[in-house]
């Protein structure tokens, strides 16, 4: 499948603020699962330097302001052709062995709550996928899909007392309870087609990676109760919503920001 | 020597009766100097410590943070000979540690080898993500080591703990030398005692030689501190000065394209090379701990893209810790193909059930640590410990076993140091400086720290430790 | 050099200088009490220096009356007052310990001194602690400090900013003992040119060392011509504001010199020197000596806000 993505994301300020410096991972990795046809990240008035290959292989830049800004707009567009590979990440390139992704970070913090959900969404199952498909099917089951209900700081203990969260909430209860498990887990930042077009605030989207044995890293999406497959696009990974994150920035200043984050994915017809 | 020696420990200066070789300059100069002199002198070294400002704040103990540490004047003495091994081993020491650091962020391939648990070093708190497949210049994580060594008997030397952070304390060597030298100019005289001067120059050296390859020209190397509050700043400012290098801020520092820039009254100004003596969290809030206040935003990005190097690398901790320390024997055969020239202290990990079994049996001969400790806290010594500070320990061990290792309680080699009695033997221990870049390089000297309570096994400053000068004697 | 290290060497200087003003301020105040009250503006002397010191809504809140022995604790010893010899001393001590290696031993000694030395006096029976002993401390120090700079350091761009930070503050300060004197102490408008006034003004000059200098310089009677003239636009006295505008210009010059640029410090001083060397004493009387020197100590604030600008954040400006 080839998609098209226009991603932009607009910053003002209510004061000026000085020393803007964001790190981005806004740039999809080639593998099997997908291809990148075209791709462009631009700021206007921003420096773009510093870029490289992380461990985790996801491309990485920073972009740095000079001076003082009241506003920021990021513009990602690009093409991407897709496979459906049944959620297994294959020819994704990367160095960080599977095993570090057993640390838990701060909002995947074990509870009891998540040890013992974890246990009986495994319990009777035989193999490493199966284990992971229940514990995904769990987590859908159990976090109700409701946004405006928790916040970008909201743990994965958090999010399973309530049994409500949006996406990043129940990708980091999945994670969370993987850890508990021993199951390496990741999260992981990306763009996703829905064929309704009406789903637009889902279009920037969150899914778990789970590393089993035999397979290596397969993604597991408890929002849509599915594994990835060619209407996902991978932007990049890490420990949690915070470490994956697609843009990372900080200023000098104490005014409030203004966040305006518009999504756009399409399927391109072929020629 | 006012008190016959305990037996159980090594003396330095006395064998049987006799004065070892190293000491015998000293012998004179001890029994000539009349107490009023010696109390004249103590002052005197006093004055000029806090004259030129050398104070110590202690962690969490509040008080006056412009405490001096106490400084004994009686110097610690190794012959040419007994140094030229030690040298060889923390050379040898600090090449495996820095062999190991470049490849569990690399291949693994000890790990592959079965030689070290993958789990131990992949989910160490200390292993850092962040840098994983990078190769710094010169192949180098940590470039400055330091070792921390005791000496049980003449031969007989082993190693405590490794720091591949920023190991403090230099500041004490260069200056406890400088104030020995002011004071007592007749016994360097008479003994022929090797430099440690050059330390400085060769840091620097260092530094400049890991500059990144993008570096053109002579690098711009500084100094990262937390700031003045923190309790080795006066260490920061004595470095910086001694190498003409600027003692920076992370405020003073910012992001802009591909670099690192100093923030200088002719405007901004590239950084090559940033010794930090801030921790791996504080360094960068996009990329560690977002709330740190004493980093560079972008400064993990410049320098994982090759714009900037920093000293120690991110993530050179992974090589320190407590739990991986018992391997580093391992990596000297498994890097270097060479038998380790230094021992390891025996040490019982809590988390494996056997060794823990083990130590809650011996508690009252063992010495327990925490694997993330540092500072003599958190620190069970057995032998010197009550009951209930046992079980107290006994109890914490029990709840995170894996959050504790264990040693024998080490016969710490003691030196004769001036107490309020006259001179009396002490126990010491040793932090040499290992230099590592485009060479390797060690300074004939130290900051050997003395426990002056008597009876005392720890030597930490925030425990009432002492420092000394340490003396190398030239062939 | 490090912007950060600039800008703590610019408030040492500034910083011990507050601290000499301060201690001036107190000697008038000591002075002018052992005048009979006589009724009418501020009601005790004591009152009109904490008005010149800036601080006394917080005198007031902290320690009601205006006794001179609670205006000798806030000025001298009160930590609670940024502006108190204590704190300004601290201040510049703790500036000093920051840049410990931009500046000699020889000034580290002076200040660190300075601070153990006040740290004594604190700890010291106060009965013990005449003011006269306490102003006369304070001059000393400050002189001590200034010797130790102007022998030992080099003369690099950090000397310049140390420099700047002593003329930028003491431009305001004259400028604002000035005020006091001819706005604050003076209760009423029919005192000018008496016996009172003129004690006042001798006060005044003697607080800044410079009576004798005044009389040299100008002799018979003390009128407010002559004092604007000569603490305004004389040379010769080094506290005139002429005087230490044209040291911040000097300093300028010499960091344009060495940094290959000009910036708008430059310009800023340069504008306030054209205004100073053309004036004359009867337009700056005309125009109302305090609207004159209102302006001026807000032209110095924004001096110092462009040698900031300029130099202390380490962008370009």
């Amino acid at each position: 499948m080839r998609l098209s993505v226009s991603h932009r994301t607009t910053y003002r300020f209510a004061e000026p603020v000085r020393d803007l410096v964001q790190s981005q991972r806004l740039q999809p990795a080639d593998c099997e699962n997908q291809r990148v046809v075209d791709w462009s990240v631009r700021a206007e008035g921003g420096q773009i330097g510093a870029g490289f290959r992380d461990g985790a292989g996801d491309w990485v830049q920073t972009l740095s302001m000079r001076g003082w800004v009241s506003g920021l707009t990021v513009e990602v567009a690009g093409e991407v052709e897709t496979a459906d590979l049944n959620g297994v990440l294959r020819g994704h390139r990367e160095t960080v062995r599977p095993p570090v992704y057993l640390r838990h970070s701060r909002a995947t913090r074990p509870s009891t709550g998540l040890r013992r959900l974890a246990e009986a969404a495994v319990a009777g199952e035989e193999t490493g996928l199966g284990r992971a498909h229940a514990l995904a099917r769990t987590v859908t089951e159990t976090i109700v899909y409701s946004p405006g209900e928790t916040d970008a700081a909201t743990t994965a203990a958090e999010a399973l007392e309530h049994g409500y969260g949006v996406c990043q909430d129940q990708t980091h209860v999945l994670i969370a309870a993987a850890l508990t498990l021993g199951i390496p887990a990741r999260y992981v930042a990306g763009y996703l087609f829905s064929e309704g077009g009406d789903a637009m605030a889902e279009a920037s989207h969150a899914w778990a990676e789970l590393f089993l044995e035999g397979l290596g890293w397969v993604g597991f999406d408890p929002a849509n109760a599915c594994c990835p497959d060619a209407r996902y696009i991978r932007l990049g990974s890490g420990f949690d919503a915070v470490d994956a994150a697609p843009i990372r920035g900080v200023a000098q200043g104490v005014a409030t920001e203004y966040l305006d984050v518009e999504v756009n994915v399409a399927q391109v017809q072929q020629q | 020597m006012s008190k016959a020696a305990d037996p159980r420990y090594f003396n330095e200066m006395e064998d049987g009766g006799a004065v070892r070789a190293p000491y015998a300059g000293l012998q004179d100069w001890m029994q000539d100097m009349p107490v009023e002199l010696r109390t004249l002198k103590q002052h005197e070294a006093e004055k000029l410590f806090r004259r030129i400002g050398i104070t110590f704040a202690v962690y969490g103990e509040g008080g006056d943070p412009d405490r001096l540490i106490p400084f004994d004047m009686f110097p610690r003495v190794f012959s040419a000979d007994e140094w030229r091994k030690l040298e060889r081993g923390i050379k040898q020491r600090a090449r495996a540690l820095n062999a190991f650091l470049c490849d569990v962020y690399g291949r693994g391939e000890i790990v592959r080898a079965g030689r070290i648990p993958d789990k131990l070093v992949y989910t160490n708190e200390a292993y850092e993500k962040a840098v994983v497949g990078i190769m710094p210049p010169k192949g180098v994580y940590s470039q400055i080591v330091g070792i921390d060594l005791v000496r049980v008997g003449p031969d007989e030397f082993y190693v405590l703990e490794d720091n591949c952070r920023t190991p403090s304390g230099v500041s004490y060597m260069l200056e406890n030398r400088e104030i020995m030298m002011r004071m007592f100019p007749q016994l360097f005289q008479k003994n022929r005692i090797a430099p440690v001067e050059g330390y400085a120059r060769a840091l620097k050296r260092t530094l400049h030689s890991v500059a990144p390859k993008k570096c053109d020209g002579e690098p711009c190397a500084v100094i990262l501190t937390p700031g003045h509050f923190n309790s080795a700043y006066y260490e920061h400012t004595f470095l910086a000065d001694m190498m003409g290098l600027e003692l920076v801020e992370g405020q003073d520092l910012f992001v802009e394209g591909d670099f690192v820039w100093m923030k200088t009254t002719e405007g901004p100004q590239k950084v090559d090379v940033i010794y930090r003596r801030i921790d791996d969290a504080f360094l960068d809030p996009l990329c560690f701990r977002p709330d740190s206040m004493l980093g560079v935003p972008g400064l993990m990005n410049v320098y994982r893209s090759g714009g900037v190097t920093i000293c120690s690398a991110p993530g050179a901790g992974v090589a320190d810790d407590k739990a991986i320390y018992t391997y580093v024997p391992e990596m000297v055969r498994f890097y270097l193909g060479e038998e380790p020239i230094l021992r390891n202290v025996p040490t019982w990990q809590c988390a494996r059930p056997d060794e823990r079994k083990y130590v809650l049996e011996h508690l009252p001969e063992l010495v327990v640590k925490e694997v993330h400790g540092s500072g003599g806290y958190g620190m069970l010594v057995g032998p010197k410990s009550t009951e209930g500070q046992i079980e107290a320990f006994r109890s914490k061990i029990e709840e995170r076993p894996e959050n504790y290792i264990a040693q024998p309680t080490l016969a710490l080699s003691t030196c004769p140091s001036f107490v309020e009695e006259g001179v009396a033997p002490r126990h010491v221990d040793l932090r040499p400086f290992c230099l590592v870049g485009e060479e390797i390089e060690l300074v004939p000297g130290g900051l050997t720290r003395v426990a002056l309570k008597e009876g005392s096994l720890v030597v930490n400053s925030s425990q009432g430790g002492g420092v000394k000068d340490t003396w190398v004697l030239a062939e | 050099m490090l912007s950060r290290t600039a800008e703590n060497l610019f408030w040492i200087g500034r910083y011990l200088e507050r601290a000499e003003a301060n201690a001036r301020l107190l000697e008038v105040g000591a002075r002018n009490a052992l005048l009979p009250n006589i009724g009418g503006g501020y009601r005790n002397e004591w009152e009109s220096v904490l008005v010149a010191g800036g601080t006394y809504a917080a005198f007031r809140e902290k320690y009601g009356d205006a006794v001179q022995r609670n205006i000798e604790s806030h000025m001298f010893f009160d930590k609670d007052n940024p502006s108190s010899i204590l704190s300004c001393v601290t201040a510049a001590r703790e500036n000093g310990r920051i840049v410990r290696t931009a500046i000699t031993g020889q000034v580290w000694d002076a200040l660190n001194g300075a601070f153990q030395e006040i740290r004594e006096m604190q700890r010291t029976e106060r009965s013990q602690l005449p003011l006269a002993d306490l102003t006369d401390w304070t001059m000393r120090t400050a002189a001590l400090v200034r010797g130790a700079t102007q022998v030992s350091m080099l003369r690099n761009d950090g000397f310049q900013f140390l420099r700047l930070g002593y003329a930028v503050e003491r431009a305001d300060n004259t400028a604002r003992l000035l005020d006091v004197k001819y706005y604050v102490l003076l209760p009423e408008v029919t005192y000018v040119g008496t016996g009172l006034d003129n004690y006042q003004w001798t006060t005044l000059l003697r607080a800044l060392s410079s009576y004798r200098a005044f009389n040299h310089a100008y002799g018979g009677e003390i009128t407010a011509w002559k004092i604007a003239e000569f603490l305004i636009l004389n040379t010769q006295c080094p506290r005139s504001l002429l005087s230490c505008v044209s040291e911040v210009n000097e300093s300028l010059d010499v960091l344009a010199r060495a940094y290959h640029r000009t910036t708008g410090a430059q310009t800023e001083v340069r504008g306030m020197l054209g205004e100073l060397a053309e004036a004359r004493v009867d337009d700056i009387l005309r125009e109302g000596l305090h609207e004159f020197l209102q302006r001026f100590i807000d032209r110095t604030r924004r001096l110092a806000e462009a040698i900031r600008a300029s130099y202390l954040t380490g962008r370009i400006a």
